[in-house]
């Protein structure tokens, strides 16, 4: 049981923090002395909050969903289709995970501004369609697809396009569920490039958002209570998103394989 | 499947087009783009200046944009690189030897203001910001620093709560009083918050060595002088015996120097105005501020001051140029900057306030304004690189006792040799 | 066209569109990146990027305390990850539960872990160090120690990626068929040997999956080390470079001087380096078990 607390730990900080007033930071108490909603009642009043929340949201639902259609389907391709040169690619898609990010966002921004992306959803959401470590996640686990369920659907006569829809992905729904929580909460928490390919304040993305109370000029005055209160929403849609994945992670299984 | 996925993309290639600014449509309204860093006053207090500056130039629209501090300068470079930068942009002064290096200015165009219209019109210290002569940049405020203290802890230790220390003796005694420790040697209470990367740098460089008599770098900026006389070393070690034998202030106490003030756990510290704003609304306390001390009585006054300021994007040239003048114009100008002082907290750059008898008595701002008439800004070649020299030499005294005369010649030697870097990159 | 062929077609087909999106946003990148690197701030060809690196003993620093990094945490996390998921499918209520609090480290905002870590590790109020007084042993500085700090962070790099592996080992362990456990069972194996020869071989792609991805990202260390060791003051890295890793360097030296050669060149040895480590755990731990 306290290893529960130990992890929860800063996560209920946070939330209590977010109902405290400013002064209470320099107390550094656990507990709010009174509870103060006026970090809520700024984000709300005061800012885009909600703008911010529904790009995100666009964002990441979009690229969770493209990446669990490719990811999948590469990994399956890699992980069942034998053919020469399929290690050669893998080892090449691997290594794209292998650039930090930072070497790569002014290049991304010099194209996206030749391509007219700057400052647009699809700017934001482009280098995030596919992404190497989902690749890399459903080719091990379609290598636990039993090849007697594919090879009986190619005789069936079906397409390969339809094998990996209809047998191949039902079998990795649990690695697929996992895939889906840490692909949105990656985009939901991304703020590197989003930063930089986003100049108005309409098209800002939660992480940026926040970034603009969090940073400070030589101290000049951090708002740490209404910090937490974006915070604390934030996470929100990431518990949710979690919760109904990771039912398909209990539940996941249908056919076993089971042999004869 | 795949259908799904490609009208999905083309959804989103219409809104690729659908957010950006269009620029200049009908009948010559020239727009320009404004870029700063975020901080919420100056936000709003721009987004008003440009609602006026509107009004009284329909023909001018300006779009003003901020970024996260953080990555303020990662912005301008991807943008720079990619052709797409602003017309008119904020930095800090330090950053524009960087800034002009990378060619993202254009030298203020001598039509629009003079260097020695610029130099009368403005304070002395922001000649700092001159490179290779000329400038490349126009503040709208200054900041200095000062002594704040705490009038109830003054009070709890025995002193008198209205009269802070007047030379740098009286601070290190009085701090001595309100220090508290625990018995395993914890600290509770500092007496004065003593740090090197806040603005204990700073106060090293123009206010201690200055008043021990050294001047901390050549005229043309190309050689540090702090320990081009014994003095040198005296003010650096007085300085770094505050921590380590006065023990009256520790960098890390409550993870900085002024969260440790407005938690009230900080007698003294020496800040900025830019602090202002942030300890009013937290201090529990009552507190003061006045001049930073000197080394004797009716001493040496020297100060540190800095600013942020404005510079044109290079390339940008006709119509577009002469807006952003107007616009450039209209941020300096004496108004402006006594909207600024009230709204965000910043001092005016210009001369013609020094003398202005309501700054000067108010309780909080007239010691600042008082700072800057001795205030010295340092001419940074590399602001980060300086700042981190510092802060890593004197680490060796704090964490592994080194010792201090050799350290000192070390870190001179450092800094040195980062102006010979910049300054060979020049020729 | 013989099945082979038409395998192969078959797979590269599939492959055209997003590998052409690889190379563009990628591999292209990537190149430009490399060959940033063996150029001049002013456009010339030259390899001082790389003498410079080599002689700044910060760099060797960085490299160090990155592997130090790597070493310390994956295993650490794995295993911790591993146990967790194992502990959690035992549970019969509430699952769901347990799962999402042990994943909250991993989606808790970093600005408030780092703020809420920071002030446990404070050498002068912090509740660790409170703990330690309870039975007496001295107070430490943590992160202010550069004997410390770089375990410090690594405990928070820890602490934030056990529920990570938590995660992709309670996938892993749904994947396997409950028909091999029953079967052992009747042939009478005792859950010490069910571990062993049924459940972590079978696992085998999960771990390996985790040993790979956990290792490039430990590589690429700079959010906690930002967090935790940087301020509005002084750069990330501190005390005296003992947590500095070598996406911070990069960053220090590349990002915030605006000397984009000299950071590419920095990010080609971690590339290389990368590959070398990743071609390595691949030949060794991966390894496909078929029944």
């Amino acid at each position: 049981m306290c290893g529960v607390l130990f992890v929860a730990l800063p996560f209920l900080w946070m939330i209590l923090s977010s109902l405290k007033s400013l002064s209470d930071f320099y107390s550094f108490t656990f507990f709010p002395k009174h509870i103060d909603w006026s970090a809520y009642q700024y984000i709300f009043g005061q800012t885009e909050y909600l703008r911010w929340y529904l790009n995100s949201f666009i964002v990441g639902i979009v690229v969770t969903v493209s990446g669990l259609l490719f990811d999948s389907l590469i990994g399956y391709v890699l992980a069942k289709h034998r053919f020469p040169g399929s290690k050669v690619v893998f080892v090449l898609i691997l290594s794209t995970f292998m650039i930090p990010t930072e070497m790569l966002v002014i290049p991304w921004y010099v194209m996206s501004v030749k391509l007219h992306w700057v400052d647009s959803y699809w700017g934001i959401m482009f280098p995030g369609m596919i992404e190497a470590f989902g690749v890399f996640l459903m080719r091990q686990f379609m290598f636990g697809v039993p090849d007697d369920l594919l090879n009986a659907a190619r005789i069936d006569g079906m397409s390969e396009f339809r094998i990996w829809w209809n047998v191949a992905v039902p079998q990795v729904k649990p690695a697929l569920s996992a895939l889906g929580i840490i692909t949105f909460l990656g985009n939901w928490n991304a703020y590197l490039w989003p930063v930089i390919i986003i100049s108005s304040s309409k098209m800002r993305t939660l992480p940026v958002g926040i970034a603009l109370y969090a940073s400070a000029d030589n101290g000049g005055g951090i708002q740490w209570n209404t910090i937490m209160a974006m915070s604390t929403i934030a996470v929100i849609p990431i518990i949710i998103v979690f919760l109904i994945f990771q039912k398909q992670i209990v539940e996941g299984i249908t056919l076993t394989g089971v042999k004869g | 499947m795949f259908a799904a996925i490609s009208a999905l993309a083309l959804v989103q290639a219409a809104f690729a087009s659908g957010s950006k600014e269009s620029s200049g449509s009908s009948s010559k309204t020239v727009t320009i783009t404004y870029w700063q860093y975020t901080f919420p006053t100056k936000v709003t207090e721009i987004n008003n200046l440009v609602q006026t500056f509107e009004q009284q130039n329909p023909n001018i629209k300006v779009v003003a944009q901020d970024f996260p501090y953080d990555q303020y300068n990662q912005k301008v470079t991807a943008a720079m690189h990619a052709g797409q930068g602003p017309d008119i942009m904020n930095l800090y002064y330090g950053w524009l030897p960087l800034y002009v290096g990378q060619g993202y200015l254009q030298p203020i165009p001598s039509s629009f203001m003079s260097t020695s219209q610029i130099e009368s019109y403005y304070v002395p210290m922001i000649e700092a910001s001159k490179i290779n002569g000329q400038y490349y940049s126009l503040p709208i405020a200054v900041r200095s620093l000062a002594l704040l203290w705490n009038k109830d802890l003054f009070q709890k230790a025995g002193l008198d709560p209205n009269t802070p220390p007047a030379t740098w003796d009286q601070l290190i005694s009085d701090a001595k009083k309100m220090t508290i420790r625990k018995s395993n040697g914890q600290l509770e209470q500092e007496g004065f918050g003593w740090n090197v990367t806040g603005q204990g740098y700073h106060t090293f460089e123009e206010i201690l060595l200055r008043e021990w008599g050294v001047t901390p770098f050549s005229a043309d900026g190309k050689k540090v002088l702090w320990n081009s006389s014994p003095a040198g070393l005296q003010a650096f070690t007085y300085w770094i015996d505050m921590a380590t034998q006065d023990k009256i202030g520790e960098q890390s106490f409550l993870q900085n120097y002024n969260t440790a003030f407005m938690a009230g756990k900080a007698a003294m510290i020496i800040d900025g105005s830019f602090d202002v704003a942030a300890i009013q609304k937290a201090a529990k306390f009552p507190w003061g501020v006045t001049t930073p001390p000197t080394k004797t009585v009716g001493g040496v006054q020297s100060n540190f001051g800095s600013f942020w300021t404005n510079g044109f994007a290079k390339g940008v040239t006709g119509d577009q140029l002469a807006a952003a003048e107007k616009f450039m114009k209209f941020l300096i100008s004496p108004e402006t900057e006594r909207s600024w002082l009230k709204n965000v907290g910043e001092l005016p750059a210009a001369k013609s306030f020094a003398n202005d008898s309501a700054i000067n008595n108010d309780p909080i701002y007239g010691p600042f304004v008082q700072g800057l008439k001795s205030a010295h800004a340092t001419f940074f070649v590399d602001e980060t690189a300086e700042r981190q020299a510092m802060s890593d030499e004197i680490d060796k005294i704090l964490l592994q006792n080194a010792p201090i005369q050799q350290t000192f010649d070390e870190l001179v030697a450092k800094e040195q040799q980062i102006r010979d870097k910049y300054f060979a990159k020049q020729s | 066209m013989d099945l082979k062929a038409k395998r192969t077609v078959t797979a590269y087909s599939f492959l055209a569109l997003p590998s052409l999106f690889f190379l563009l946003i990628r591999i292209f990148p990537t190149l430009s990146a490399f060959s940033l690197s063996v150029h001049t701030q002013k456009g010339s060809l030259t390899t001082s990027n790389y003498h410079q690196m080599f002689a700044d003993p910060v760099f060797w620093h960085s490299l160090l305390n990155t592997l130090a990094y790597v070493v310390l945490t994956i295993p650490l996390q794995i295993v911790i990850g591993l146990l967790m998921a194992m502990a959690i499918e035992r549970v019969e209520r509430l699952r769901w539960f347990y799962r999402i609090v042990y994943f909250l480290p991993y989606i808790t905002s970093i600005v408030a872990v780092s703020w809420v870590w920071r002030l446990m590790y404070d050498p002068n109020t912090g509740l660790f160090n409170e703990i330690l007084g309870w039975v007496g042993i001295a107070p430490q500085n943590f992160l202010q120690d550069p004997k410390e700090a770089l375990i410090s962070v690594g405990a928070v790099m820890i602490w934030q990626m056990m529920g990570f592996s938590m995660l992709i080992y309670s996938a892993g362990l749904q994947a396997i068929p409950r028909l091999y456990y029953s079967a052992a069972r009747i042939d009478g194996a005792g859950s010490w040997k069910i571990f062993w020869r049924i459940t972590l071989p079978l696992l085998n792609p999960t771990t390996a999956f985790l040993a790979v991805t956990g290792g490039i990202q430990a590589m690429q260390t700079f959010t906690q080390v930002e967090n935790l060791t940087g301020s509005s003051g002084a750069a990330a890295g501190g005390p005296l470079h003992s947590t500095v890793s070598m996406v911070v360097y990069m960053y220090n030296n590349g990002f915030q001087e605006f000397n984009m050669q000299y950071a590419s060149a920095v990010a080609v040895v971690l590339f290389v380096i990368i590959m070398i480590i990743t071609l390595f755990q691949l030949k060794t731990i991966s390894r496909t078990i078929e029944y």
